[in-house]
């Protein structure tokens, strides 16, 4: 819990970027937040906090993408600008970007394009070439490529009905890329995909329903070859040799 | 300036806020946050003979005010918890904790607290006899008083440490299972564990928790809670310490009119992990609003 934070963030803008997907930009103390960490927070109305992954941070804003999946995220996309959060930061373990190598593949699927953003932009920052695939169900639902591109990363878009880019899973673009050391995001299935298909060492952040987000109530626990770990403090990343499914 | 000290079986602590069993892990973790030393005590991680992984996930779910876990007594086992876990709590804090022990045989209880009795840490060893989420233990033997009494029988006869039976509230009188464990000698009890529930999706069309029910905590419980820690205050004349949806320290000053000596704070410690280090703060000023001199002073003070 070294780098968590409990401090109150304000809502500058939240809008809607694609089909049930909002962007939401926060104003507070984004420091010691870490690429491929979560926030936490807490929504009126709501006993348990709602945690969600950091996609970008410049300056003294944390960019949030979250989809609407149940009564919290339906009341967070309605929230006005303006709002005050109370938000944990800080929380997870984050991506290893030294292990990268000069060409990274990252993958993401839906929910779980948003961390992707904020770890390109730090590979570019360290002179990496990252490509970039990104996945999702339908062409409404396909938010981001052009940020990716602006990071100037090669990006690949596949959907599962084929309304845009490759039709498919994010696998099916895998063969368009040589890559050096890979991350990804997105829903179990596909990660265990990804995780079959993929021929380098890479790492895989999972998700899971937590309680509290920072190690306490070990809701969110699963089994590795290192031995039980809590997705929220010791992950969300894990790497790929650990993995157990 | 305002008492917060108790006297909970012989020990004398600072003040009554006592983070529940499993929200706190083994302490450290939270020492990096806040100095846990401002607690009166903890109750640590349930602790079995052997090691358990608990439930399959996802084992939370969101409720009305509150949660419901399944978690299923994840923990190292007593061997580890001693060579590994209280070496890095006695780093710190420098306060006597209480242990927390659930087992699925008397034996494994009796085994179990025999062994953290030893340790000089422990201050006061809290059986769990109502555990909703583990099947042929746990809630088995707090459901049935002479269950309830042979447990604490088992264990008065191996340990020398205050023992407090933690109760269940999924029963029909919780104060015959609080007589039970006393007239065996167990020197306090603590109550109440959570309350069994479940929840279902909508989306998925079944029941979130892949452990079917859980157990519900939070604010949502806490007038099921006083009701209970009432019922006990008549029953019995050993120390209850009070838990369920204690928030704030208003709820803790109300629980302990209602009958507690210490109170436990389970689910708020997830929801902000400075909850408990608020409510010791908090007492001075709800005290004096209240015109409380001293907390001891105040148990029972509703009946």
């Amino acid at each position: 819990m070294l780098n968590m934070k409990n401090t109150v963030f304000e809502l500058i803008t939240n809008k809607k970027i694609a089909k049930n997907t909002y962007e939401s930009v926060l104003r507070g103390d984004v420091s010691d937040i870490k690429c491929g960490q979560f926030v936490n927070i807490k929504i009126d109305g709501f006993y348990l906090r709602r945690p969600i992954s950091v996609c970008n941070i410049e300056n003294d804003e944390l960019t949030i993408i979250y989809k609407v999946v149940g009564e919290g995220t339906k009341v967070m996309a309605e929230m006005q600008s303006g709002t005050k959060l109370d938000v944990l930061t800080g929380l997870g373990n984050g991506y290893d970007l030294s292990k990268s190598g000069a060409t990274p593949l990252l993958v993401g699927g839906g929910a779980g394009v948003p961390p992707m953003y904020l770890l390109c932009r730090e590979l570019v920052k360290m002179g990496k070439t990252p490509s970039v695939i990104l996945g999702f169900g339908s062409k409404d639902e396909i938010f981001y490529e052009e940020e990716f591109s602006k990071l100037g990363a090669k990006v690949y878009v596949t959907t599962v009905d084929g309304s845009y880019g490759t039709k498919g899973f994010v696998t099916d673009a895998f063969d368009k890329v040589d890559y050096t050391y890979f991350y990804t995001c997105g829903p179990e299935p596909m990660l265990k995909a990804v995780y079959d298909k993929s021929v380098t060492g890479g790492e895989f952040s999972f998700e899971e329903r937590m309680g509290c987000g920072f190690g306490a109530c070990m809701g969110c626990s699963c089994k590795t070859k290192y031995g039980n770990k809590r997705i929220c403090k010791d992950g969300p990343v894990l790497v790929k040799e650990e993995i157990i499914w | 300036m305002v008492n917060t000290k108790i006297n909970l079986c012989g020990i004398e602590i600072d003040n009554p806020i006592i983070p529940a069993s499993g929200t706190f892990g083994f302490g450290y973790e939270f020492a990096e946050i806040y100095d846990i030393n401002k607690l009166g005590t903890f109750s640590f991680k349930g602790t079995t003979k052997d090691p358990r992984f608990g439930n399959p996930t996802p084992r939370i779910a969101e409720t009305p005010m509150g949660m419901l876990n399944s978690v299923g007594l994840q923990n190292p086992g007593v061997d580890k918890v001693i060579a590994e876990e209280l070496p890095k709590l006695a780093k710190v804090f420098n306060k006597p904790v209480m242990a927390n022990v659930s087992g699925f045989a008397i034996d494994d209880y009796a085994y179990t607290c025999e062994k953290l009795d030893k340790e000089d840490q422990v201050g006061w060893i809290e059986v769990n006899i109502s555990c909703p989420n583990v099947h042929g233990g746990g809630m088995s033997f707090g459901t049935d008083a002479k269950n309830a009494a042979a447990v604490t029988k088992a264990v008065k006869a191996v340990t020398t440490k205050p023992i407090i039976i933690k109760l269940t509230p999924n029963v029909t009188n919780i104060s015959e299972i609080a007589k039970a464990v006393e007239s065996e000698g167990a020197d306090g009890v603590s109550l109440i564990n959570t309350l069994s529930g479940m929840r279902i999706s909508l989306t998925k069309k079944q029941p979130i928790l892949k452990n079917v029910t859980g157990g519900l905590s939070g604010p949502a419980v806490f007038p099921v809670a006083l009701r209970c820690v009432w019922q006990v205050y008549d029953a019995v004349k050993i120390p209850i310490v009070g838990m369920g949806g204690v928030s704030s320290a208003e709820d803790a000053i109300e629980m302990m009119l209602a009958g507690a000596t210490a109170i436990e704070v389970g689910a708020a410690n997830l929801v902000d992990p400075y909850a408990c280090e608020k409510i010791i703060d908090s007492f001075e000023q709800v005290m004096a609003k209240y015109h409380i001199n001293s907390l001891e002073e105040i148990i029972g003070g509703a009946h």
